[in-house]
């Protein structure tokens, strides 16, 4: 690199010197350049399917004719017609059903149409086409993308929640597959345009926001699978529990009530969770360890970044060492500060379901070309394991018990296939008789495929509102 | 057709620019400038191709002929200027006269692109900095006592700092220019060359129980000027380049591990004593968090690269312009956007093998006092490199440096272009004495 050895004679010390901070510098712009090759062959597709670089992609567009998006089942979610003068409109065939799952490509971008932009505008035809196309200027035709959305699951999910506000996601326990997404009040993506306006100043019941992901609610009782799996890891053998409930829990000044004012008797651990009693509840959470639990929300994903293809919030819970008694106990039955998405509770259902193994969440399963040849296809990837087989198969039972001797009964009695989950009515406002419904779990109880997980703003109790939801889906799930 | 001419000249610009790439590093294995001649000449038709074929691709895109005049009058004075340093240097070194105009023509195309008024305001700048620049060489055969006037070299710059700190207004809480008739004087520019030559004087002329001392304490007073002027990336800069310096002049390596050592104290303070280090750190770890803040502009420069990819969006069919300060700090991302990452890349590689050739003209020397100048601007010139297209690609926090010679700016060109022509002076003093001697 340097020249003739004469250049760099002896009385010339410094070089040496000289020639190490040259290689010094030499190598860090090796790394340099090495970061740049891998950012743009790894990193960089991930990232621009962002709607903030929807300039670009509305770039592209005028180049390319946004390609098609499909259901797992190959019906047309998303389609750009073009009239007689070129005029392109793009068309949503369900109409609201998909509206957050899909999403619109117009006033920035949502859903699917945001997490596969980039791919609807790449042509991968063939080349002879392509060429073709720009010599007699005709616009290339962008990439497919089969989703793995499942049209009739949707369609079940989307009527069964009616004019209710609220959520329900599907995930298939054993691929990550999001099978079905909705989120409630939705609009008409075929009308974004016009109504725009209307659904960003509707600030009170925010139709543009994916609840599914991005709403943070109160868990309530369904955070009680949490609080249970803490207490079986400090308490390997739970047959030795026995509460005595009189419809409230009273320690240090702390009061807990029953959800009703329910008086629900004498009380093992099982039954303690199948019925969602909040006073042994309590009493549990009053014996954790707050540092552990705080270790075990945080393998469960709390407070932490999700495996989630689309945007979301993270979920929070204030549990360690400084948490106070009355956070404690009011963390354990899912009231206090702790918040969680629908997608998150989902997530966690499927890990449980999948003896503890929670696969990546994903939406999109290939791409192919205008012409159906395959692109590119999506494996199936472990996420990683959030907590272990034995654990998980006890949680299974306590939630195989809440449909048999608990506050699932509406699950009861079902064909096909035997479910289990968990319910909850989460207090949100300082009316105490007004609560979110959840539902979350799984089915079949042997071995799992699906976890749904609903949750009904205001919707009361989660037995009575959102369990007969998730019994819809499952149904459909199962019976076709 | 003009899909399918943007499309084959976009893979065309590649090629050339890889050939002209290549053939900067083939220069290292021949040692005699004569055998190097077939490389310029085809760097020459490289650079010329690349130059002509940009400006077709903007004017029929455009359809503006001033372009075309532009194009004109621009490859004219960078070919006058490749013959000038021929005929009136002919010890000067081929590669540094061809890179730099290489750097300045791939920074008049982009420039065109992006703002035509700033490519033409440029282009002056340019222009008078290269008559001024063209006699330096000359210069630094004629006077040969600069060394001992380090002490006024370095009140100078100290004084030129001072007076910004506390004349200017600031701007995005930085305080880095003087306006002066109109013309904006970026003090930090013109001192990092000034600086250079003070340090290169007083590690070699004075006391040699001073040296050392003497040195480390004016170099000290020049980074917390900049740092209390809230120039992040000049104070980076000025200290790296005095503990390379402090390091070949004693030959200790402790000097260079303290002084690495110091560096990094120095940024954890800095990160626990100013919001906008702090600021430029979160920005670094989590840009799509802080999108409508900090990360804005690393996002979109990061939008630009990822979505150009390998090969590019082809000249005038990105959207460059959504990044803030494209011209000036994010030009880099603007060129990998439209021409691709694998030009940037070749573009780097010419950057740094103007690097080498500067440390290559410092290993000639004999003499310390010019061992140290060429050291000295070669870690200024390349560490300023680093600093900008790490900066802009996300693989170091932002400090808002220009790409020298490319990116907009009247102080970057124009110190840019002496401290090129220094070089070239240096060299060719290095060279006729070889010859003679």
């Amino acid at each position: 690199m340097f020249g003739r050895k004469s250049d760099v004679s002896d009385n010339n010390k410094a070089n040496k010197e000289i020639m190490a901070v040259t290689y010094i510098f030499v190598g860090i712009f090796i790394l340099l350049i090495s970061y740049i090759f891998y950012f743009t062959a790894f990193r960089s597709e991930s990232f621009i399917n962002n709607p903030y670089n929807n300039k670009r992609a509305q770039l592209l567009s005028e180049k390319i004719v946004r390609g098609t998006v499909y259901s797992r089942n190959g019906e047309i979610l998303a389609r750009t017609d073009s009239d007689e003068n070129g005029n392109e409109k793009r068309v949503y065939p369900y109409g609201p059903v998909f509206a957050h799952a899909v999403g619109f490509f117009s006033q920035g971008s949502t859903g699917v149409e945001s997490i596969a932009s980039f791919k609807l505008l790449t042509s991968n035809d063939s080349l002879k086409t392509r060429v073709v196309n720009d010599l007699t200027g005709v616009k290339n035709k962008g990439d497919c993308v089969v989703t793995t959305l499942d049209t009739s699951l949707q369609s079940v999910a989307w009527s069964s929640l009616g004019d209710r506000k609220g959520a329900v996601v599907v995930i298939n326990v054993k691929t990550g597959e999001i099978l079905a997404l909705v989120s409630k009040p939705d609009f008409d993506p075929n009308r974004i345009d016009e109504i725009w306006d209307a659904v960003n100043e509707d600030t009170e019941s925010s139709p543009l926001l994916n609840r599914v992901t991005q709403g943070l609610y109160p868990p309530g009782s369904t955070f009680k699978i949490m609080t249970a799996l803490e207490f079986i890891k400090e308490n390997p053998d739970t047959s030795g529990y026995a509460f005595d409930c009189h419809g409230s829990f009273l320690s240090n000044g702390v009061k807990i009530s029953c959800y009703h004012g329910t008086n629900h008797g004498e009380l093992d651990f099982d039954s303690s969770f199948a019925r969602s009693c909040n006073s042994s509840f309590a009493n549990i959470s009053s014996t954790l360890d707050k540092e552990k639990f705080g270790r075990t929300c945080t393998k469960l994903l709390f407070n932490s970044e999700l495996p989630c293809p689309y945007n979301y919030k993270s979920s929070y819970v204030d549990m360690n060492s400084d948490t106070g008694f009355a956070e404690l106990i009011q963390a354990g039955i899912g009231q206090g500060r702790t918040q969680i998405t629908p997608m998150h509770m989902a997530m966690i259902t499927s890990a449980i379901a999948n003896n503890g193994m929670l696969m990546k969440p994903i939406v999109i399963s290939s791409v192919k070309n205008i012409r159906g040849a395959s692109v590119r296809t999506y494996s199936f990837e472990e996420y990683g394991r959030l907590l272990n087989p034995d654990e998980s198969e006890k949680l299974r039972e306590l939630m195989r018990q809440v449909v048999l001797a608990g506050t699932g009964s509406r699950l009861q009695g079902t064909m096909g296939y035997e479910a289990a989950g968990k319910t909850g009515s989460a207090e949100y406002s300082v009316d105490k008789t007004k609560s979110h419904a959840w539902f979350t779990g799984f089915a079949p109880y042997d071995d799992p495929e699906i976890a749904v997980t609903v949750i009904v703003e205001g919707g009361g109790s989660g037995g009575e509102t959102a369990v007969p939801i998730a019994r819809m889906v499952f149904d459909e799930y199962f019976n076709d | 057709m003009a899909a399918i001419f943007l499309t084959v000249s976009k893979y065309i610009l590649i090629v050339l620019m890889a050939v002209y790439t290549f053939q900067c590093f083939s220069v290292f294995k021949y040692s005699d400038e004569k055998e190097r001649d077939g490389i310029y000449i085809r760097q020459d038709a490289a650079m010329s191709l690349i130059y002509l074929l940009s400006f077709l691709i903007l004017y029929v895109q455009t359809g503006d002929t001033l372009l075309l005049k532009f194009y004109a009058l621009t490859q004219l004075i960078l070919w006058a200027l490749i013959l000038l340093y021929r005929f009136m240097y002919p010890e000067a070194s081929k590669l540094l006269v061809n890179n730099m105009c290489l750097l300045m023509s791939i920074g008049f195309v982009i420039l065109s692109r992006l703002n035509f008024s700033k490519a033409k305001k440029q282009f002056i700048v340019a222009m008078v900095s290269i008559a001024m620049a063209v006699v330096i060489p000359y210069i630094f055969k004629k006077f040969k006592r600069l060394r001992r006037f380090y002490l006024f070299l370095a009140g100078a710059g100290i004084a030129a700092l001072l007076t910004v700190l506390l004349f200017s207004s600031s701007v995005n809480g930085s305080k880095l220019s003087l306006t002066i008739g109109g013309m904006s004087f970026q003090a930090s520019e013109f001192v990092k060359i000034i600086f250079v030559f003070a340090m290169a004087g007083m590690l070699t002329c004075m006391d040699e129980k001073y040296r050392i001392p003497a040195s480390a304490a004016t170099a000290a007073v020049h980074v917390l000027l900049l740092v209390a002027s809230k120039d992040l990336g000049g104070a980076v800069i000025f200290f790296m380049v005095y503990v390379i310096m402090l390091f070949i002049a004693t030959g200790k390596l402790s000097y260079f591990i303290a002084g690495l050592a110091g560096a990094a104290v120095s940024s954890v303070l800095g990160y626990m004593l100013f919001s906008h280090v702090r600021v430029r750190v979160t920005a670094f770890r989590d840009p799509l968090a802080n999108i409508d803040g900090s990360g804005y502009q690393i996002v979109q420069s990061l939008f630009a690269i990822g979505t150009g990819g390998f090969a590019g969006m082809g000249l005038t069919q990105g959207a460059p312009n959504k990044i803030p300060v494209v011209e000036a700090d994010f030009i880099f991302a603007a060129i990998c956007e439209e021409f691709g990452t694998l030009f940037g890349i070749c573009l780097l590689l010419v950057c740094i093998s103007c690097f080498i050739m500067f440390m290559n003209i410092a290993m000639r020397f004999k003499d310390m006092f010019y061992k140290l100048v060429a050291v000295g601007l070669a870690v200024t010139y390349g560490f300023q490199v680093f600093l900008t297209v790490g900066g802009v690609t996300k693989f170091i926090p932002l400090t808002g440096v220009t790409l020298p010679l490319v990116s907009y700016g009247s102080n970057s060109i124009m110190v840019s272009l002496i401290m090129f022509s220094v070089i070239q002076g240096l060299y060719i003093s290095v060279r006729s004495a070889n010859r003679t001697g």
